[in-house]
């Protein structure tokens, strides 16, 4: 098992008396690529500023990379993380170059690394450019070089692809892979699971202050039990089928409009379409919906409970 | 530990800019015109023109300085901070290994620096014109008037710091601004008139001292209004300016403790402060 580089443990958050972040306890290990994930004002960007240091829990504790920080941050530990802010502003009079020459003395990086960083995220072109005029596209690029000044060894990404359109998106996480390749950590948070589900080794589900679930997708299907559902469309009567179905297991959902849901717990699926068909006369059309994430993560979202 | 080539590198990123938005090649220009103006048209009332001598200059100059130079320096500084937080520039470079205190000297010292440069030139290219005109009388004066100047500058851009830290936003830091000049460089002076009359001056010398000194502007009036002998008389300062308290010196003095105060109060603001 890789070791860990960020515990954190029963963190909190208050605001004046408004509990942001509800006790959180989780884990990244090295090497992995972890998201964070949940609706706006969930505590996301609460729980990322305690990472970074640039705001205090409450209480709990925070280690990154072996010190404790939740109190202060040492330069040390500073010095080898990188971070990209949601909607990250420049000194818009300043060029491409002239930022990332500035920011490499703040870091104390070599400034030979400020060639291969522009090559890395794409923006060689546009170094000698001011960045007032760069695009979103162009600002996330250069956004990413300052952040893998240095060589950190774990990088925090806040909703890193906001703003970007499709193929913008892929062009980034295909840069984020590059970088993992070379023994980085990163964290980065998003509201879009889809976007991240197929592309991070491990999660963390936000909701209300709290840590909902954690786990790789596969775990996490697992552990929420998420069953596929039956959607079928049906003619006349149907408390007959309906009666077949939950003795086969099965969970109705819904029935309207001729069209009835029925749940299918785990291990459950095939017996209840066995003796569904059975009553196949009933039935016009069927079809086998597969849960997401995302349904799981829009129920969050929407504040239920699953 | 604090690191000089980390707050060089800000400082210089402050001066930099500066340099390259013209506001030192504004600032030196307006100053220049100014004593130049002021030096030529200083015996207009008397119906003549013509360069007049560094001292005479002094004396109209130093009270248009006092209300224009706090102003400048307040509009420099006032967003350093303040315009960087609401810009999301301040939570990524305080990630980055810098300390806040090293982040708030440098920017201190690369704006200082570019109200020292504008400053010099400024009044310095008026000056070395004056002297070729009207000859350098005085010349010593002017310099410690240039010195006071900066000093005035620099007390005004500490302040322009503190309220940088201070509020959330660049909107309310304008207002604070705002306040702050009109207090400092109008109200102030009528107040300790007011005072004065109300009190019909049977108020203690050394109560009118303490509020002399509380306040930057003030103290460089005394500076220049009272370094000169002839002015001193004129302006009936003689009598209120006695002792010790109103020697170059003790005024330099302040106006450094004007420099700093709100300086080491704006850092202990802004190491609390959460962004």
């Amino acid at each position: 098992m890789a070791e860990e580089i960020i515990n954190v443990k029963d963190v909190t958050k208050n605001y004046g008396g408004v509990e942001a972040v509800k006790g959180i306890s989780f884990s990244i290990k090295k090497g992995e690529l972890f998201g964070i994930i949940g609706p706006n004002g969930a505590g996301k960007t609460t729980l990322f500023k305690m990472l970074l240091g640039l705001v205090r829990p409450s209480s709990g504790t925070i280690s990154v990379m072996g010190s404790d920080v939740s109190e202060v941050w040492s330069r040390e530990v500073k010095a080898h993380t990188g971070y990209l802010p949601e909607n990250i502003a420049f000194y818009d009079h300043l060029t491409g170059l002239e930022t990332l020459t500035f920011y490499a003395s703040i870091k104390g990086a070599d400034r030979s690394e400020i060639a291969d960083l522009l090559d890395l995220t794409g923006i060689s072109h546009a170094a000698g450019r001011k960045v007032g005029g760069y695009s979103k596209g162009m600002r996330q690029r250069l956004g990413l070089a300052q952040s893998l000044l240095s060589s950190p060894q774990i990088l925090f990404l806040d909703e890193p692809t906001t703003g970007l359109d499709p193929e913008g998106i892929g062009a980034f996480y295909k840069i984020l892979n590059d970088v993992k390749e070379r023994g980085v950590t990163i964290v980065l948070t998003s509201h879009i699971l889809k976007e991240i589900q197929d592309r991070v080794d491990r999660l963390g589900i936000i909701g209300n202050g709290k840590l909902l679930a954690s786990g790789s997708v596969k775990e996490l299907r697992t552990d929420l039990g998420l069953s596929p559902v039956l959607r079928l469309t049906v003619k006349g009567n149907t408390e007959g089928l309906q009666g077949v179905a939950l003795k086969a297991g099965g969970d109705i959902q819904s029935f309207e409009d001729g069209t009835l849901l029925i749940n299918c717990p785990r291990g459950n699926k095939m017996e209840v379409l066995r003796a569904l068909m059975k009553e196949d006369d009933a039935i016009t059309d069927l079809e086998l919906l597969d849960p997401s994430l995302e349904d799981v993560f829009m129920g969050y979202a929407s504040g239920g409970e699953v | 530990m604090i690191s000089p080539s980390l707050i060089s590198t800000v400082a210089i990123k402050e001066f930099k800019n500066s340099i390259r938005n013209r506001w030192v090649l504004a600032v030196s220009l307006i100053l220049a015109l100014l004593a130049l103006a002021i030096s030529y048209f200083g015996f207009a009332p008397r119906g003549e023109t013509g360069f007049g001598g560094f001292d005479v200059t002094i004396v109209s100059l130093a009270s248009l300085v006092t209300y224009l130079v706090p102003i400048i320096a307040l509009t420099l500084g006032f967003d350093t901070i303040v315009g960087e937080s609401e810009g999301k520039t301040l939570d990524l470079i305080l990630t980055m290994p810098i300390s806040r205190l090293e982040l708030f000297l440098g920017k201190f010292l690369g704006l200082s620096f570019s109200i020292i440069t504008s400053t010099v030139v400024g009044f310095g290219v008026a000056g070395l014109l004056i002297a070729m005109k009207s000859g350098a009388d005085h010349l010593g004066d002017y310099i410690f008037f240039i010195l006071s100047a900066i000093l005035l500058g620099l007390s005004f851009l500490s302040l322009a710091l503190m309220i940088s830290v201070m509020v959330g936003e660049r909107s309310r830091a304008i207002g604070l601004v705002i306040f702050f000049w009109f207090f400092f460089v109008l109200i102030f002076d009528l107040l300790l008139i007011g005072l004065l009359v109300s009190t019909e001056g049977k108020i203690s010398s050394s109560i009118i001292t303490a509020l002399l000194y509380a306040n930057p502007a003030d103290l460089f009036r005394l500076l220049n209004l009272a370094s000169i002998e002839s002015v001193k008389t004129a302006y009936g300062l003689a009598t209120v300016t006695k002792g010790k308290a109103f020697t170059q010196p003790f005024l330099y003095a302040g106006m450094l403790f004007w420099v700093l105060w709100p300086l080491a109060a704006g850092y202990t603001i802004f190491r609390k402060r959460s962004c």
